[in-house]
């Protein structure tokens, strides 16, 4: 499979991104300059987490329009998976790829630390290696996640099953206590509508060894190499735990 | 062309919670200012521009505002020329 990991002026989670694909998932992974206009043919684009134009105005704001997005736009609707993580959601949600918009964290304060996430659409391309309900340990990090949109917009986020991670409790429960930011609907990643992008505030890279406390984050690199996969007619490659 | 300010106001839309407006109120109570309430904060931008006349001008700021300056998903504004 063949990654291509967006590098804006300010991004600080490429390395780990890039690290986990090329060395624990064997993925071919480039990175993409944000002035660059070849995605490099990726099956894959990741927007990395990070302070992106240091948050200046929004965050996400000024990276929209940074030259590789028109690419990227224009990839996503061509029905290429796109992965948003923490300062990658909040681009895809500017450049309009995702609804809705983040606020600052209902505590006002920046949150680092492992949050349980719990699956709730097992059928994506992001997700299909994951049981309905399974929860997944993986940190977030992040001063603007309490992600908000209109009543009409979460209305049809939770009819079509764009809702793919809540926060939640180790055991599976969402109520409020276990809701880092104040997200509306404890939401912690949504998808478009075709599924082929997501966004997510939570550190997936960050979670995909052991060595760094959990590798949760793996089943959505597993999931999506399943279906690239399925999709070029070779068996999947990687270990079971 | 002629050269005129532009002065925008955005705010949180009425229906969007403001939690940084929600912890300023906290403190102003708590600083004995028991009479105020419903604190919104917001951000204000300033800029020149020139333009032929200041419907040109209004317009304009809005294309800007539209555009980059605003996030119509959960923020408002006002533009003020001069």
């Amino acid at each position: 499979m063949k990654v291509s990991v967006i590098v804006f002026p300010g991004s600080n989670c490429d390395s780990d991104c890039w690290h986990v694909m090329r060395d624990v998932m064997k993925c071919d992974v480039s990175y993409v300059w944000h002035k660059d206009h070849d995605l490099k043919n990726p099956d894959l684009v990741i927007l990395p987490g990070g302070f992106s134009y240091g948050d200046y105005l929004r965050c996400g704001a000024i990276a929209r329009f940074s030259p590789v997005m028109k690419e990227v736009v224009e990839y996503a609707r061509r029905d290429g998976n796109v992965l948003g993580i923490c300062n990658g959601f909040q681009i895809l949600l500017e450049a309009g790829l995702l609804p809705g918009a983040m606020l600052p964290n209902r505590s006002l304060k920046f949150v680092c630390k492992h949050v349980w996430l719990r699956t709730e659409n097992t059928g994506s391309t992001f997700t299909n290696r994951l049981k309905n309900g399974q929860v997944l340990r993986i940190p977030i990090a992040h001063g603007e996640g309490n992600y908000t949109a209109s009543p009409d917009t979460l209305k049809e986020l939770q009819d079509q099953n764009r809702i793919v991670f809540r926060y939640s409790s180790e055991s599976g429960q969402v109520a409020d206590e276990f809701n880092p930011n104040g997200a509306a609907e404890h939401i912690a990643g949504i998808m478009n509508e075709k599924g082929n992008v997501l966004g997510m505030m939570p550190h997936p890279e960050r979670a995909s060894e052991d060595i760094l406390g959990s590798d949760d984050g793996r089943a959505i690199w597993e999931s999506l190499l399943s279906c690239h996969s399925r999709e070029s007619g070779n068996p999947a490659t990687f270990s079971h735990r | 062309m002629k050269t005129f300010n532009a002065k925008i106001n955005v705010t949180l839309k009425k229906s969007v919670l403001d939690p940084q407006g929600k912890t300023i109120l906290e403190a102003l109570h708590s600083l004995g200012f028991q009479d105020a309430s419903d604190v919104r904060a917001g951000k204000h931008f300033e800029l020149t521009l020139n333009a032929n006349n200041e419907i040109d001008a209004q317009n304009r700021v809005k294309e800007m505002c539209d555009k980059l300056l605003v996030n119509p998903v959960i923020e408002q504004y006002e533009i003020s020329i001069s």
